[in-house]
């Protein structure tokens, strides 16, 4: 490892005790927030920790990249507002919230009650998704040690500034880590996402006041950025999407694990280097570069290409919740691709016809394929659905629907028959259709 | 949305101008473009969820395809609803809700008239791609005593639990599960026991609803159809009556945005089962020596009527006339004062509120000053149980459009939920808690700063049925007071058309009152000497008075309020009823006639706003029954003084002239000119009789001793038409005997627990319920409830209870 450690260096120093308040504390801990606050010294204010954001350029973590500073300042005027953290991480392949909630849950609240004074809200909730039950035990265990040592609560560090932290548990639904179905769920609701427009949590959020969502990853930048100046954080990397960032490498590789990287290196380094390469000296044959929705890239086109937003941006998929998913040469992509439809159509919310009903049915017809039910037309088939539910099937995706979940059932479909059509075709041609099966009134078949 | 900035939007090429913030499904559809939908409903907040109406709109990013339905317009919008990319993804949404409905439609109620098979034939796929199996469910599975629903057809657009949810207010049903394994379902234990249920039937855009009393009935393309006004409440909601081979199949709610909106009480939907009864009177009967009744034919049955008044002079009475048209009520009025020569009629049974206020009240409202209030006072019965149209429309105003809601009843009601202010009062002691709400003491004072808020809306009848009307009538004075306008709450759907054509003994037609100069030479002179009201009438039958009591589709024996209904039955010389079926007081008659029903004749009724409207024929009566105007002029002509009413048409002219407050009103022109209903009087018009509602009296000390009783009607109870419609008839509540957990505690008896309450003259053994909403010191019991004995005489007065040994939890 040779790049900066923003976030993961304290865990890795302190791998049995940086989940503390004494380890956070000895290790620089909370003296961000005591800057903020004017504990030391004459503080900031909301605005002042804002344009601090801004110049880091900081960009969100959770998947769709949106500068956070820029974010903040959306907030509409209304109060009472709402920090929401989305610790919902469900994306399949990216475990990087688990892990800072887990060994560093102080930073994630030192950044929580950073943005929220940012932001003037005085209740933030955290979201955590229901199968880290580890995270949010630590996560709890932070708060209720930050409430006690003064940074939650009243007053906090003496500045007048009120917050209360509230960690909630979601239920095992991928979609709720769509903010605006996040937000439905933690009112008690089904977890639906809502349409946009209206309903941008910045404007109309949680309880339809003006609401902030932030992901762990992004919120615990806070603290660095906070004691080293955005113009520091802004000097790592990229300039377009500076810092450092959390890969989640899965899949067939030899050391899948998660990074935290500079944007910059190539595919090529990341996957044989940082990872370790591909297991048993296998063969590369495709990776899925942003979380389960993104388009996949092969070594042929993409390999020597850079990891940095603006390139993947442009070869038409996206950094998303930074897991890499790596496939060798023993993967059979038309499976692959159906196990991915298959999360899709079992975590589509149901709320639009497209996605509850197309997901489910493109899962079907790649499972008649597996099966060797394919039809000759099965293939175009694919496509057409495909298109009835991402209109022209670009990146970023057109949608039939309220949210991207259905369009990114048809990501894999998409990559499968531009990359790996011959797959699909040689499951064809094998198929052995079973004749239609016609029975008589009293039951034989004919 | 008054004021709002008009803007211009283009629409396929075409310009559209429309108010900023109106939805583009809308403002598309006003300029005659027809973007598919099935979420989507008019008169439900929009929800985008089915996709059906994805149209494209240019953006500074190129066009975008966006639901029509939740769009607002804004000026220089420019959508495309016809172009390849709109068309292509309205056809994959119709092709998504196909995959797994079953087209079962040669079995389906739906079809012929669903949505789902139009907008395919219009806008979906000629044929399936689809080869693997559809979704399987169980079909159909109640919900409720009158829904069925049949998962597999449903398309999950939301309408119908959104319509419980947001409109009727009983979130009874809810989808669950998710993705393709989502389906609507009632909670474990809890039906769908909603009064709106059947809304969602209609509203459903497939056959995934369908209503027990309609399914399997009839194919669309078989129904004959014709509009008219329902006739079980008094706000008049539209409907549309579906007949086939002569028989009433179902009721649909028709959007009369001014009324009911397109929605109906369950009562008002599937209430039609009563015409069909196959217990319909067909033929006249008469009372023979021996005591039994006997079929006669028409000219002896009304030779003897007629015999009996003629020799009455004076001494006949008529009651009813409350549930029928105009034009019946006009021709009992004529008959009355011209051949039996009395003004003894009345068309209430002693639970209204004074005949001259409900006719010539000052200040009287619409219903749609709802939709404008900013406070709403409910001072009278559950709108949930008797007033269904305006319980929707006083929900929706209190809580969609933020109108500050107070309500004053003795015990829980339906709007609770929607009440910024809710107080309770003991039955009896309304004048005093109508004296707080004015002097805004303690408590109320919050209550009474809201109402000066308005614009005000007071909706007043009596809370219960032994109570005193001065408190109704005060709470619509304060109202004045306050310059809110007023509706008052009455009971019997067409009460408020019965007394503006004088069925009462003070009152004339056209909202004249006996005496006045309007009524001058009216029919030639009218009687001297003064009417009886019902409870004159029964003093009158006491007294051995009363020599004819007519009966115009009126149970005095069960629905008789502050006197003796039975004694008063029992107390008349000779009684003539005229009905539609053999009832607790018809069984008793001398002469039956038969009667013809709703559906089955033509005319006019009036609503409690003034609001005329039609009602039309689509079936023949059954057997020899024949219309009331048609029976009373007969039975005028045996008497040597005929009415002169040769059709109902004719009546309805004689009306248009005579009355004064409905002059102008034909049917031609409420055909031709105001398709909604006209409300009375005129422009131009006059209403002779004014009234203003007189300031509450003052409280009396004189609280009796023991608990107050107070009996409220439900909307399912014993009343005639509920006994013979077989889907609703095991729906009334039945009789309770509902008690605070102290009094029941006092009394050693639970929940479930049989106690017998005993009043002057009666007593009836019933189950206990336990009902901490109510005033301390009162008991509840539903009014006229199937295995009930009559209790109107009971109320006012107190009851005891006690327990009975053995039940209850």
């Amino acid at each position: 490892m040779s790049g900066p450690l923003l976030l993961t260096s304290r865990m890795r120093e302190h791998p049995l005790r940086s989940h503390t308040l004494a380890c956070y504390e000895e290790t620089g801990g909370y003296r961000a927030l005591r800057k903020v606050l004017g504990a030391d010294g004459p503080g900031m204010t909301p605005e002042e920790v804002t344009g601090e954001v801004k110049t880091s350029m900081l960009r969100g973590r959770g998947g769709a990249g949106f500068p956070a500073g820029m974010k903040w300042s959306f907030l509409a005027p209304a109060r009472p507002s709402y920090l929401v953290v989305n610790a919902d991480e469900s994306e399949p392949g990216t475990f990087k919230d688990r892990q800072l909630m887990e060994r560093d849950p102080h930073q994630l609240t030192e950044g929580i009650v950073i943005a929220s004074y940012a932001n003037e809200a005085h209740h933030a909730f955290i979201y955590i998704r229901g199968e880290y039950p580890k995270a949010a035990r630590r996560v709890q265990a932070a708060v209720d040690e930050a409430y006690a040592a003064g940074y939650l609560g009243k007053d906090i560090c003496g500045s007048g500034f009120h917050l209360e932290a509230t960690v909630h548990l979601g239920a095992g639904a991928y979609i709720c880590g769509e903010e605006t179905a996040l937000l439905n769920s933690l009112e008690g609701r089904r977890g639906e996402p809502r349409l946009k427009p209206p309903y941008f949590p910045a404007a109309k959020g949680l309880y339809m006041q003006p609401t902030i969502v932030n992901n762990v990853e992004t919120l615990s930048n806070l603290p660095w950025i906070i004691n080293q100046g955005g113009e520091a954080y802004a000097a790592i990397g990229p300039a377009d999407s500076p810092g450092t960032r959390m890969c989640s490498v899965s899949g067939h590789v030899v050391r899948p694990g998660n990074y935290e990287i500079v944007e910059g290196m190539t595919w090529r380094h990341l996957i044989y280097e940082t990872a370790g390469g591909i297991r048993d000296g296998n063969r590369l044959k495709a990776w899925v570069p942003g979380g389960a929705s993104a388009p996949w890239f092969v070594p042929d086109l993409h390999l020597d290409t850079e990891v940095t937003k603006a390139v993947i941006d442009s070869l038409g998929s996206m950094v998303g919740s930074g897991a890499v998913i790596v496939m060798d040469h023993t993967t059979d992509m038309v499976a692959a691709a159906e196990r991915l439809v298959r999360f899709f159509a079992h975590e589509s919310c149901g709320q639009c016809t497209p996605c509850r009903e197309g997901t489910d049915w493109l899962d079907a017809i790649l499972r008649r394929i597996l099966d060797g039910q394919g039809r000759a037309a099965d293939a175009d088939l694919l496509y057409d659905v495909s298109d009835n539910i991402s209109p022209g099937m670009t990146w970023p995706p057109k949608m039939t629907t309220i949210c991207p979940l259905g369009p990114s059932a048809v990501s894999p479909v998409d990559s499968l028959l531009k990359y790996f059509r011959e797959e699909v075709d040689e499951y064809l041609r094998a198929a052995n259709l079973t004749p239609v099966n016609i029975r008589t009134p009293a039951g034989a078949a004919v | 949305m008054s004021g709002a900035e008009k803007v211009t939007i283009v629409i396929d090429g075409k310009e559209a101008s429309a108010e900023a913030g109106e939805l583009l499904i809308k403002v598309a559809e006003e300029h005659g473009t027809h973007i598919p939908r099935f979420c989507w409903h008019p008169r439900m907040n929009p929800v985008g969820m089915c996709r059906m109406c994805l149209v494209e709109m240019d953006t500074p990013r190129g066009r975008a395809l966006i639901p029509a339905c939740m769009q607002p317009v804004s000026d220089g919008m420019t959508v495309h609803t016809r172009s390849e990319t709109a068309l292509k993804a309205q056809e994959g949404v119709l092709e998504f809700l196909l995959i797994n409905h079953p087209l079962d439609c040669p079995v389906c109620d739906k079809g012929g008239e669903c949505p789902l098979q139009d907008q395919t034939m219009s806008y979906g796929p000629g044929e399936s791609r689809f080869v693997e199996e559809k979704r399987h469910f169980e079909k159909p599975i109640p919900i409720s005593d009158l829904v069925l629903l049949d998962r597999e057809r449903c398309i999950l657009c939301a309408r119908c639990t959104r319509f419980s949810d947001e409109i009727s207010g009983d979130p009874l049903i809810e989808f669950q599960g998710r993705g393709s394994h989502t389906q609507v379902l009632t909670f474990p234990d809890e039906p769908f026991h909603s009064y709106f249920s059947g809304n969602t039937v209609q509203i459903c855009p497939v056959g995934a609803l369908t209503a027990v009393p309609y399914r399997f009935r009839a194919r669309p393309w078989d129904l004959r159809v014709v509009e008219s006004t329902g006739g079980f409440h008094t706000e008049g909601a539209r409907i549309a009556v579906h007949a086939s081979q002569n028989r009433v199949l179902r009721f649909l709610g028709v959007d009369n945005g001014a009324v009911n909106q397109g929605w109906l009480s369950d009562k008002e939907r599937f209430g039609f089962e009563y015409i069909n009864s196959p217990d319909r009177l067909r033929a006249p009967l008469v009372r023979d020596s021996g005591g039994e009744l006997r079929e006669a034919d028409w000219g002896e049955a009304l030779d003897l009527a007629a015999e009996r008044i003629s020799r009455a002079g004076g001494r006949t009475a008529a009651l009813g006339g409350a549930r029928g048209t105009n034009e019946d009520a006009y021709a009992l009025s004529k008959f009355m004062r011209t051949a039996a020569g009395s003004h003894h009629l009345d068309c209430r049974l002693g639970d209204g509120l004074r005949p001259e206020l409900v006719a010539g009240l000052t200040g009287r409202g619409r219903i749609d000053d709802l939709e404008r209030a900013g406070a709403i006072l409910v001072w009278g019965p559950d709108l949930k149980e008797t007033h269904p149209v305006l319980y929707l429309r006083v929900r929706r105003a209190a809580g969609e459009l933020g109108a500050r809601l107070v309500i004053v009843h003795p015990r829980r009601t339906g709007l609770d939920d929607r009440a910024a202010h809710k107080f309770t009062y003991r039955p009896g002691r309304g004048a005093e808690m109508l004296r707080a709400l004015r002097d805004g003491e303690g408590p109320l004072a919050e209550a009474r700063r809201a109402l000066e808020e308005g614009p005000l809306v007071v909706l007043a009848g009596r809370c219960g049925l032994g109570e005193e009307p001065g408190p109704a009538e005060g709470a619509a004075a304060l109202g004045r007071e306050l310059g809110g306008t007023i509706l008052l709450l009455e009971h019997r759907g067409n009460v408020h058309g019965a007394l503006d054509m004088g069925v009462s003994p003070g009152l004339l037609p056209g909202r004249t009152a006996v005496g006045d100069e309007a009524a001058a030479g009216l029919w030639g002179g009218l009687p001297e000497a003064p009417g009886w009201d019902a409870a004159a009438m029964a003093g009158a039958a006491a007294a051995g008075e009363l020599e004819v009591l007519l009966l115009m589709g009126a149970d005095p024996v069960r629905d008789l309020v502050g006197a003796d209904g039975g004694a008063l039955v029992e107390g008349a010389g000779f009684v003539v009823s005229l009905d539609l079926f053999l009832n607790d007081s018809s069984r008793r008659a001398d002469v039956i006639l038969p009667a013809a029903a709703f559906a089955e004749k033509e005319g006019t009724v009036t609503n409690l706003e003034g609001r005329v409207q039609k009602v039309n024929r689509l079936i023949s009566a059954p057997g020899q029954a024949q219309a009331d105007w048609s029976v009373l002029g007969e039975l005028a002509s045996r008497l040597g003084r005929p009415l002169h009413l040769d059709s109902p048409q004719a009546v309805a002219e004689e009306i248009a002239e005579q009355a004064p407050a409905y002059r102008g009103v034909s049917w031609s022109y409420l055909e031709r000119e105001a398709p909604a209903g006209a409300v009375v009087p005129l422009e131009g018009a006059d209403q002779p009789l004014r009234v203003s509602p007189r300031p509450a009296p003052a409280p009396s000390s004189a609280n009796g001793e023991g608990p107050a009783l107070h009996l409220a009607r439900t909307l399912y109870d014993d009343g005639i038409a509920m006994r013979h419609s077989p889907s609703l008839r095991p729906l009334a509540p039945g009789a309770a005997c509902h008690l605070r957990s102290d009094h029941a505690a006092s009394l050693g008896v639970a929940e479930g627990g049989r106690v017998m309450v005993r009043w002057e003259g009666g007593e009836a053994e019933m189950p206990a319920r336990i009902d901490d909403s109510l005033a301390g010191g009162t008991v509840y019991i539903p009014f006229n409830q199937p295995d009930a004995p009559p209790m109107g005489a009971v109320a006012g007065r107190g009851v005891e209870v006690a327990a009975l040994p053995g039940g209850g939890e």
